[in-house]
């Protein structure tokens, strides 16, 4: 177990050099010119020389890159030139409340999506299957600006059920969740269906039924969490899927967050910012994908990690 | 025991119908039978005759939705089944019928420990508290014979071996007493030796408590072995039944003459080989021999992934076969002797010589050794698995020949066509795709395949183990006229030692990847001389009920893994000469 998470670790740290390689390397290649949105549009060519030169934007490739690097390992990801302040600060300060999104989603999906399936798969064949399966559809086709505007209009200004936008208590939250877990509901909806349908075909389910257990016990006990497994393994690449969807859930609801910082930072082509949020994704991935493997043995003793 | 023992089951014209694409078919046909307690009854037959269908019947567990009960009556003691809701009907099962299956392997959940689906059962048929539902369990872990009850609670099952699942199930089956234990081929997945016990088991459970025993099974030497009354199905419709000595001794019916002539037997059977001059093993005509031959598979562990352990699925194996010869290598699962197969048609890397023709492989560069291989074909177990579904059974015979580039299209074709013709099937079926055949004519497309390039060597890697009785002598007749014909070897790969009895020269018994003993048939056959290849022969279930054997010498222990530490190298076996050229390993 240790020597897996060790080697699992090591692997990390590789991605993540890897995407900062990537992303610096992109952000180099681009044709906007920070410097000029820094300087403003009246400012002579002495001036966005020196800027430049502060920046260090002058220097070649290789040793800005291997600046930003050893930074970097130190925690420091740079300042934005825009808001004038430490980037790290910046995403410390917004990362609680897209964590506190990102968990109110994944509790979505997984709640709506997980249920849906299984109900869908246990009544297999009925008008319920079909309705909920039209309903994951729906849902995995509905863009998530839509959904967002939709949920608004109808609980936030219609209903008056939840606040409009903002941040702070849990009524804040609910809305911006369904709207991040509708899309992904859908996907889960779907897997779980097809994942269920094959465990309740399995031997190990008629065995179960012909020991005389209760419904219950045989749909929850013995097929859910053989049922369950394909799925875990898909919330650690989900979490990437989150992180595109962040950026405009955010906008939509005013939710302060790492998505918000995202978009006015792509706006401004405020690099050091931009490459914190996408090595913070890139981390959370990674991470996501960690979770879900050391998860999987606690619910599929076959399962070793080494 | 009275004398005359009260009925706990009676079926009176029970006819089972399942809905498909092309309407409703009958699979169970105006069945009629009774149990006694304390009574064994079999049901056999080949596939599809509706045996599994009146188990699940009973047990009102037919595939939903599209299986059910159109009429007849099923009565439990004073209990009619059929009227029974799924509340009512649930008390029922586990609890006064319960039934164990084929495949230990899948028919256990693989995500709960062995004491919970122990003691789940015992808790929703009892009012015991999980104290003593725990208590019951070991008891019944017990009563099979597993040793350390108490710590194989906390297992999973695949934790176990398969003999030790199915023992798992029986317990399972039996913890809570029931009046009937329904048993659906319940060691056709298990080695010959594990089968063995797992049956003398259950014939020991079954005295025990007075358990009535429905038996279903196609082998027909379990039937000998277990039965006090048979049943004899075919496409759903009863067609003799009897005690089973008056069927086996004198069968009335056409069709249970054809089963049980179809049946192998050792030293005896219709399609028997005849015993054949030895040839002459080191003549330099071999078409293959196998020096030294190893395949060792390295498994990572530890902190950098380095290899640790190590199977050694074949260690310094060696045999020839000779032209027109059939070698046959048997053993049980695990073994190795589908890993030699593998590596004498280049599947795996392997370690020593494998020469075919003359031409040592290791020395060859891709060419060459792709143009030896022709000479080696195989024929694989499953004739469903191993057939393309979306290609033309006429392309897939042909494809060999595609490969190697030989012959143009209309060359191709006829050739095509006489294989098809040479194998029992006609030429004008090589349009059809494979899901249009039987299981039985499927397996002859793949030995049509294999002959395709005119090999000489065919490798059988239990070729036959699923086809029906019936359909496996027909397609071993066609082996042996194809080696008259064509004087192509086999190597011939098997667990089944009264089928490989039947077909082959010489045989190799493989245990734990090594030979350990190989000789003539009759060699092995009459004067086995190592103790597993005594073992093996003993555990073949006879199909005479006159010759029931009394008791199984029990092995105390598993078989012992292939997968060691490094360093721990297995002791290399010596085979030694004991007259004529049976060899038989030393013990030590």
């Amino acid at each position: 177990m240790i020597a897996y998470l060790g080697r699992r670790l090591i692997q990390s740290a590789l991605i993540l050099l890897g995407v900062s390689l990537i992303t610096f390397a992109l952000l180099y290649l681009l044709p906007a010119d920070p410097v000029r949105q820094i300087a403003g549009r009246s400012a002579t060519p002495q001036t966005v020389e020196n800027i430049r030169q502060q920046l260090g934007l002058d220097q070649p490739f290789i040793v800005q890159y291997w600046r930003y690097l050893t930074k970097l390992v130190s925690g420091d990801l740079g300042r934005s030139y825009i808001q004038r302040s430490e980037v790290t600060e910046l995403i410390v300060s917004r990362l609680p409340a897209s964590l506190l999104l990102m968990v109110g989603a994944i509790l979505c999906e997984l709640l709506i999506g997980l249920s849906m399936g299984l109900i869908a798969a246990v009544k297999r064949g009925t008008a319920t299957d079909q309705t909920l399966m039209v309903a994951s559809f729906v849902g995995v086709s509905a863009p998530q600006f839509v959904v967002g505007l939709l949920l608004l209009y109808v609980f936030a200004v219609r209903l008056s059920w939840f606040p409009i936008g903002g941040y702070g208590t849990w009524r804040h939250l609910v809305l911006p969740s369904l709207t991040m877990g509708i899309l992904g509901a859908g996907w889960y909806a779907r897997m779980m269906r097809s994942s269920m349908i094959d465990v309740l075909r399995q031997d190990y389910v008629r065995t179960a039924r012909a020991k005389g257990l209760a419904r219950g016990a045989i749909i929850f006990r013995h097929a859910l969490p053989n049922a369950i497994l394909p799925v875990i393994a898909m919330i650690g690449i989900d979490i990437g899927i989150f992180m595109g969807g962040i950026v405009v859930v955010e906008s939509v609801f005013g939710w302060p967050g790492i998505g918000q910082l995202a978009w006015q930072a792509i706006q401004r082509v405020d690099i050091p910012i931009i490459m914190g949020v996408t090595l913070v994704s890139a981390f959370a991935i990674v991470l996501g994908n960690l979770l879900a493997d050391i998860i999987a043995p606690f619910i599929d003793p076959r399962i070793k990690l080494r | 025991m009275t004398s005359t023992p009260e009925t706990i089951l009676d079926i009176a014209n029970l006819c089972v119908s399942v809905r498909g694409e092309d309407g409703s078919r009958e699979v169970v046909s105006s069945l009629s039978l009774t149990l006694k307690r304390g009574e064994t009854l079999c049901i056999a037959g080949e596939s599809g005759s509706g045996k599994s269908m009146t188990a699940l019947a009973i047990m009102q567990l037919l595939p939903q939705p599209a299986g059910r009960i159109s009429s007849g009556q099923i009565r439990l003691g004073d209990t009619e089944l059929t009227t029974l809701d799924e509340r009512q009907m649930r008390r029922i099962r586990g609890d006064r019928i319960a039934m164990i299956f084929q495949e230990p392997m899948t028919s256990l959940n693989p995500v709960l420990s062995i004491g919970r689906q122990l003691t789940e059962s015992i808790e929703a048929h009892t009012s015991l508290s999980q104290a003593e539902a725990r208590q019951r369990a070991i008891e019944a872990l017990k009563a099979v014979r597993i040793s350390e009850a108490e710590s194989r609670l906390k297992q999973f099952p695949h934790e176990l071996s398969g003999g030790m699942r199915q023992r798992v199930m029986i317990a399972m089956a039996l913890a809570l007493e029931p009046d009937v234990l329904i048993a659906d081929e319940p060691t056709t997945a298990l080695d010959v030796t594990v089968q063995g016990e797992v049956l003398e088991l259950l014939r020991d459970l079954q005295r025990q408590h007075g358990t009535s025993v429905i038996l279903i099974t196609h082998d027909m030497g379990v039937v000998a072995e277990m039965a006090d009354r048979v049943i004899i199905m075919r496409q759903g419709r009863m067609v003799e039944e009897g005690k089973t000595s008056d069927i086996f001794a004198r069968p009335r019916a056409d069709y249970t003459r054809e089963l049980l002539a179809a049946v192998p037997r050792i030293g005896g059977g219709v399609g028997r080989q005849k015993s054949r001059e030895p040839t002459e093993v080191s003549k330099p005509a071999n078409v293959a021999d196998v020096k030294d031959l190893h395949v060792r598979f390295d498994l990572r562990g530890g902190v950098l992934g380095r290899v640790n352990r190590r199977v050694h699925a074949v260690e310094g194996v060696s045999f020839s076969i000779a032209p027109n010869e059939t070698l046959a290598l048997v053993g049980e699962s695990g073994c190795g002797k589908s890993t030699t197969a593998k590596a004498l048609a280049g599947l795996v890397p392997y370690g020593g010589d494998i020469v075919v023709g003359g031409r040592n492989l290791s020395g060859l560069g891709r060419d060459e050794r792709k143009a030896v291989r022709r000479d080696v074909q195989m024929i694989f177990q499953d004739p469903f698995a191993s057939l393309d579904p979306r290609m033309r059974v006429g392309d897939l015979v042909a494809e060999p020949l595609v490969i190697h580039g030989i012959a143009s299209r209309e060359e191709r074709l006829s050739r095509v066509a006489t294989l098809f013709e040479r194998v029992g099937l006609s030429a004008d079926q090589m349009e059809l795709y494979p899901h249009e055949f039987s299981g039985g004519q499927r397996q002859r497309v793949c030995i049509a395949r294999a002959l395709a390039l005119r090999p000489k060597l065919i490798i059988a890697d239990e070729s036959v183990s699923a086809l029906d009785v019936s359909v496996q002598a027909r397609v071993l007749d066609l082996l042996k006229e194809l080696q008259r014909e064509f004087g192509v070897a086999y190597l011939f790969i098997s667990h089944d030692m009264a089928v490989v009895e039947n077909i082959s020269d010489r045989v190799a018994v493989m245990y734990l990847g090594q030979i350990v003993e190989m000789g003539t048939r009759d060699q092995v056959f009459s004067n086995p001389r190592h103790p597993y290849t005594k073992r093996l022969i003993e555990a073949v279930p006879v199909p005479d009920p006159a010759q029931r054997r009394s008791r199984f010498a029990r092995l105390d222990q598993e078989i012992p893994s292939a997968t060691r530490r490094i360093g721990d190298a297995p002791l290399k076996l010596s085979l030694q000469d004991v007259g004529n050229g049976h060899l038989v390993a030393a013990e030590g």
